[in-house]
């Protein structure tokens, strides 16, 4: 499978990558290489076998449904890039919000 | 008495134990290693202070009595497990200024046991690649040298600062990550010993997620026995993660103090005489089944017939995890944000400055093969191709106890050797991936130096959740090898 710029593009776009337009035909040709590398799986026969998602035997565990945590908004607001804004200033975990750019006219 | 910072974990808990030394003396030669060698840039971050508390404190609990396993074991830890109020970088631009509110489960073990934390170790970003350049920090040197050539070489990677770290004696035991070869390939590469647990075995809680279903935490040390210490504390069940395996941990220090492998059978595997491997290796390998035989075990040939599909299916799967996982770095909640005009344009933007090339490059292909269309093709081919290896590996251990195979293809590069070609750099990593894809446990033994005066290092792979056989298996070879060299100069 073989990649041009415009897939390289759409896949950037996807994945909220913005890349330079002039390293998209670079980018290509090394996902196009890594690609075709890949293409050797289809070697293989894999009529009915069991895809293998998780390597764990664990089955998932259940836990009672009951708070174990929380009452932590300033921990977790401390590292906000764009600064929180708190509900109550003197009581950071009383809640609060991450700022984003305007996203609603 | 030998100088502190050549004494191994097991050297310094018995030194500090008959009141030889206080945890504080060890931790300030162990700080003044760390000031002598910081042009290996195998450090992010010192945490000097921190040291001469956590010692502190340990000495105190030692005077009470109250001596953990590690007790004033002075540790590194990989720079992908977040510790409470000190920055977290992963290697990466996107999580700059990022102090961790909370601590990782495995580093929340290794102080309740007793250690004392050093500092925070360079690795590849996000822990991709196996060279170590891939840092936004810049890359780390190895310690060792080619014989006559002043060339920097690489640790290995991703774990390249706490392999080196233990290799130049910086510190006698550090944390790593191995998601397809990030403990075992460095360590092969510095001369030390590197274990990967059977996937389950340590909680996952609190480290920064690469691929999920692979990533494994284990440690670094000098011999296979401070290695099983490490590894003892490190473990454990952990509600926090769910694939934590709710097992009791065995006494791995126990295992790794009994290097008995009489009547054990090892398996060699047919499909790892791969073209690529290095003469030396390949007679390295040989080397060590005839030392196991004439420590008394068995050598049987086993066959994993899809071994050479592993690694082309891993970087299926590990990018396809990886574009998820890091989907949450977004410029919203911490780390970096560069503005944007609008939501998605900062988006874009954030990570388009935050990630590096590499980085960028699996969440790329991760998001491709993940796209519509593409999944059956890609992930759930990948996903079978996995199941034929785990059945492989399955069929081989009725014919064997533990697997024995290079850790690596080569011994260390040169910083800029295989960079031009990303396949090439992965190639690193085709001795190591299978077990990865398997989540069983391996561990890599340095054995010998190559031509060159490089260390060399074997894996054992053993069966799920059977760490004990990997380690006595691994305590065997370290006694036959008696492998004691240094990197000149550390």
């Amino acid at each position: 499978m073989s990649l041009d710029k415009d897939t390289v593009a759409r896949i950037a776009r996807l994945a909220r990558l913005k890349v330079p337009e002039e390293e998209l035909a670079p980018l290509a040709g090394e996902l196009s290489g890594i690609l075709a590398w890949i293409e050797q799986l289809n070697e293989v026969d894999t009529t009915n076998v069991e895809p293998l998602a998780s390597v764990s035997d664990v089955t998932l565990p259940l836990r009672a449904d009951k708070v174990t945590d929380g009452g932590i908004a300033g921990k977790v607001l401390a590292n906000a890039p764009g600064g929180a804004v708190y509900i109550d200033p003197t009581d950071k975990n009383a809640g609060g919000f991450f700022t984003v750019p305007k996203v609603v006219e | 008495m030998a100088s502190l910072t050549d004494l191994t974990v097991a050297g310094l808990s018995a030194a500090m134990a008959k009141k030889e030394v206080s945890a504080l003396e060890v931790a300030d030669a162990h700080l003044r290693k760390l000031d002598e060698h910081r042009a290996l840039n195998a450090f992010i971050t010192e945490t000097p202070d921190k040291a001469r508390e956590m010692a502190k404190a340990s000495d105190v609990r030692r005077a009470r009595g109250e001596a953990g396993l590690l007790e004033g074991v002075p540790i590194a830890i990989k720079d992908l497990f977040c510790t409470e109020g000190v920055r977290t970088t992963a290697a990466s631009h996107i999580l700059e200024g990022f102090v961790p509110p909370y601590e990782s489960t495995v580093t929340a073990n290794l102080w309740k046991a007793g250690a004392v934390m050093v500092g925070k170790t360079n690795l590849d970003e996000f822990a991709m690649g196996s060279s170590n350049m891939t840092s936004y920090f810049g890359g780390v040197e190895n310690p060792w040298k080619r014989r006559g050539d002043n060339r920097k070489l690489v640790p290995g990677g991703s774990s390249g600062g706490s392999a080196a770290a233990v290799a130049a004696c910086m510190v006698p035991g550090s944390t790593g990550t191995d998601t397809g070869g990030s403990i075992r390939q460095p360590a092969s590469f510095c001369g030390i010993v590197g274990l990967k647990p059977t996937y389950g075995r340590c909680s996952r809680w609190g480290i920064v997620a690469f691929a999920s279903s692979l990533d494994q935490p284990g440690p670094f040390a000098r011999t296979v026995e401070d290695a099983a210490l490490l590894l003892q504390a490190m473990s454990g069940h952990d509600p926090k993660d769910s694939t934590s395996a709710p097992l009791a941990v065995p006494d791995f220090a126990a295992a790794a103090r009994n290097p008995n492998v009489q009547g054990l059978k090892v398996g060699i595997p047919k499909e790892y005489r791969v073209e690529g491997t290095s003469a030396e290796i390949a007679a390295l390998w040989d080397k060590g089944v005839e030392m196991l035989k004439a420590a008394g075990a068995e050598p049987v040939e086993v066959s994993l017939p899809h071994t050479k599909y592993a690694l082309p299916a891993y970087y299926i799967v590990a990018p396809a995890e990886c574009s998820s996982n890091l989907a949450r770095y977004d410029g919203v909640r911490y780390g970096l944000r560069v503005p944007g005009k609008d939501l998605i344009e900062m988006y874009q933007n954030t990570r388009g400055a935050g990630f590096g090339k590499e980085v960028r490059r699996r969440v790329m292909i991760g998001t491709y093969v993940l796209s519509a269309g593409y999944y059956d093709a890609y992930y759930k081919k990948a996903q079978q191709i996995r199941q034929l290896i785990a059945r492989d590996f399955k069929q081989a251990f009725e014919k064997c106890d533990v697997l024995l195979t290079p850790t690596a293809p080569t011994a260390a590069f040169a910083a800029g050797e295989k960079m031009d070609d990303p396949v090439t750099m992965y190639l690193n990593d085709m001795f190591t991936i299978p077990a990865s894809m398997a989540g069983l446990p391996g561990i890599s033994v340095p054995v010998g130096l190559d031509k060159d005066g490089l260390p060399l290092g074997l894996q054992f792979i053993g069966r799920s959740f059977d760490e004990e056989t990997v380690l006595r298996a691994a305590a065997a070879l370290e006694q036959a090898a008696a492998f004691k060299e240094r990197p000149a100069g550390y």
